[in-house]
């Protein structure tokens, strides 16, 4: 049992893994992470690679809705933004997919700039409307500007090649995944640390009191949509990276809502609730589907509620932790562990 | 010119029609500021009310109207006492995600129920088209801009002469007043959602009836955003004019620039039109002015 809280030095103080055991069990983690792609088939390969991706946009997304609290409604836009620029890039320049990614996140987050201009006048509804409205436009982009975007046809890139290897199998962009999830989740932890996290929770909490402390909302609330978005575009550029082609129909509205809901459900503001959101929501899905398969020895038309169904079981999620957890899934992870942590006692 | 009038009539007449499903949403905004994300939802789903009693049960077109207005105020009713109850006082992304969660159960539940094929409502209204001067409008569009005006009308007139409209209408005003004053400030809440329900469904059986049913759609519940908007949230005076506004833009840029750009400025034109209003008038043209200055 963990009594007490002695920190001896600075380093220890600042230390994001404070104990034995979290750096021990964060060991096991990165163990099983590079053990995973030797044993796991390539179905299985396939989900990471996808819940990687959702990953680095929920923590995107975190960064914006759930530390600074602007809700957008235009994150798969990004997320579609920082696709195209890959899939341009690549194609029309010939440029090295290592040098497409952070290109590609940074003209997401100039886009994300753009957008997020607005708020220097409004907020909360209004501000939530007009990140709608952007959705709307940009997607209106992707299908009419066919001479960049190639139209509802979309683009098709050629598999990425990196230090002189080529990307073309699930197996092989697993290691690209990895790593990105694992520098945006680091950068996003450590982001918290500093002034700009900080002024971002304050932002949230009470826009006016964070102002008379000497914050500067309106260039804050810029670099929130910028940082946000900037995740989003490499997001994009890894779906483009992974899947090779992309098509206006990969970034609707709908797919906005799915982000909101993986954060909501994981925990608004919370990192490791954006990390179990994502995870959640992308073997949710999956689960239904394979539950639906058990029962279609006894009802053969089960596989035909699926899509409904999946919709039916998205919302019902959305408003289920909303009204019972609203601190999500990283909440009741916490109690669990406290639970253990205690055990056999109460308190 | 012609081209122009026939633009401009048929923007009229949607604009009509999407200012009734803005009444819908700015009654439940205005009592309980609650920004409904399912309003598209709950026309669609009055609208296949209206196709059970009609088409498989048989019923004429009157008693299956009332149908649809008891099944849409009992789904009003019943969201607000089991899901939005609990949300009042929340932070808005809360509101707004409980909602949009509550849109995809709706369209999910949807979906199993009455399948993803067209349905069409059996032909209520004459259907040679109306013609007026050397304007001819299509008999559906017309009818269902008729029978919006119609229900716009009646609830203005609940609003401004009814005891519960004015009742509303104080509660919307200062909640604390009201309560006062001996108003049941809960069953207003409760009141508006199912007025609001009942408004929304009116506008899907238009939409229905000019275009079929299906699952999605809901899907024109996202044109009453620059409608609301455009119109001031909490203004009912305000959905109207914006309404028509949003109606006839979409109708003249449809005309006149989908064939440069190859089709889809219908749908995009007024969220453009809500992103320059917002610029130069976040609280819209008749909102009120409450609206924070950062």
């Amino acid at each position: 049992m963990r009594i007490g809280d002695y920190k001896e030095s600075y380093a220890a103080d600042e230390a994001v893994f404070s104990t034995p055991t979290s750096r021990f069990w964060l060991g096991v983690l990165f163990a099983a992470m590079a053990a995973f792609p030797f044993f796991a088939g390539d179905y299985l390969l396939y989900m990471a690679n996808i819940t990687g991706i959702a990953i680095v946009a929920a923590l995107g997304l975190n960064i914006l809705t759930g530390a600074t609290g602007q809700i957008s409604l235009g994150h798969a836009a990004f997320i579609g933004i920082g696709a195209y620029t890959s899939a341009i890039l690549t194609n029309r320049f010939g440029l090295p997919y290592l040098l497409c990614l952070p290109l590609a996140g940074l003209a997401a987050a100039f886009f994300g700039i753009l957008v997020g201009a607005p708020s220097m006048r409004m907020k909360g509804l209004y501000l939530c409307i007009t990140t709608l409205a952007a959705q709307v436009i940009f997607e209106f982009l992707f299908v009419h500007w066919e001479t960049l975007t190639g139209g509802i046809r979309g683009l098709n890139v050629p598999a990425p090649e990196v230090f002189g290897l080529k990307i073309d199998s699930e197996f092989s962009f697993y290691w690209i995944t990895a790593v990105v999830v694992i520098i945006a989740a680091t950068v996003s932890r450590n982001l918290f640390r500093t002034r700009m996290g900080r002024a971002f929770i304050a932002i949230r909490d009470r826009d006016i009191s964070a102002e008379l402390m000497g914050i500067n909302l309106f260039r804050y609330k810029l670099y929130a949509f910028a940082i946000s978005s900037f995740l989003a575009g490499i997001a994009g550029s890894l779906w483009v990276g992974h899947l090779r082609s992309i098509t206006p129909e990969h970034f609707p509205l709908h797919e906005s809502i799915r982000y909101l809901a993986m954060i909501i459900v994981g925990g608004l503001g919370n990192i490791l609730g954006a990390i179990y959101g994502a995870i959640f929501m992308t073997m949710i899905p999956e689960l239904l589907q394979s539950v639906l398969k058990y029962f279609e020895s006894m009802f053969p038309q089960a596989m035909a509620f699926l899509f409904p169904l999946q919709t039916v079981v998205f919302g019902l999620l959305i408003v289920v932790f909303l009204v019972f957890e609203p601190h999500g899934l990283a909440e009741i992870w916490c109690r669990i562990k406290n639970f253990f942590r205690l055990w056999p006692f109460k308190h | 010119m012609d081209f122009f009038l026939l633009l401009l009539t048929s923007g009229i007449a949607v604009g009509g029609i999407y200012a009734l499903i803005a009444l819908g949403f700015v009654l439940i905004y205005k009592a309980t500021s609650i920004i409904n994300f399912a309003t598209g939802e709950f026309m669609m789903i009055g609208a296949y009310i209206f196709y059970t009693c009609t088409v498989l049960v048989g019923m004429p077109a009157i008693p299956a109207f009332l149908m649809v207005m008891a099944g849409a105020g009992l789904l009003g009713l019943l969201v607000e006492k089991t899901i939005l109850r609990h949300m009042l006082g929340q932070p808005t992304i809360s509101i707004v995600m409980v909602t949009i969660g509550l849109s995809s159960i709706l369209m999910g539940l949807a979906e199993i129920i009455w399948s993803s094929d067209f349905k069409s409502f059996p032909p209520l209204f004459p259907r040679a088209p109306i013609v007026i001067g050397n304007l001819i409008i299509r008999s559906n569009l017309f009818w269902g801009f008729v029978v919006a005006m119609i229900t716009v009308a009646i609830f203005a007139l609940i609003f401004k002469y009814a005891k519960i409209g004015v009742a509303m209408r104080a509660t919307a005003g200062d909640q604390m007043a009201a309560f006062s004053m001996g108003i049941n400030v809960r069953s207003m809440f409760t009141l508006a959602w199912i007025f609001g329900s009942m408004a929304a469904s009116i506008g899907g059986l238009i939409i229905g009836n000019i275009g079929g049913v299906q699952p999605n759609l809901g899907g024109v519940g996202l044109k009453i955003f620059p409608v609301v908007i455009l119109g001031g949230l909490d203004s009912i005076g305000g959905a109207v004019i914006g309404g028509f506004i949003v109606g006839i833009i979409e109708n003249l840029a449809g005309g006149y620039l989908d064939s440069l750009v190859g089709g889809g400025v219908k749908n995009v034109a007024p969220f453009i039109v809500l992103v320059l209003i917002l610029m130069f008038r976040p609280y819209g043209l008749f909102g009120r002015k409450e609206i924070e200055r950062l």
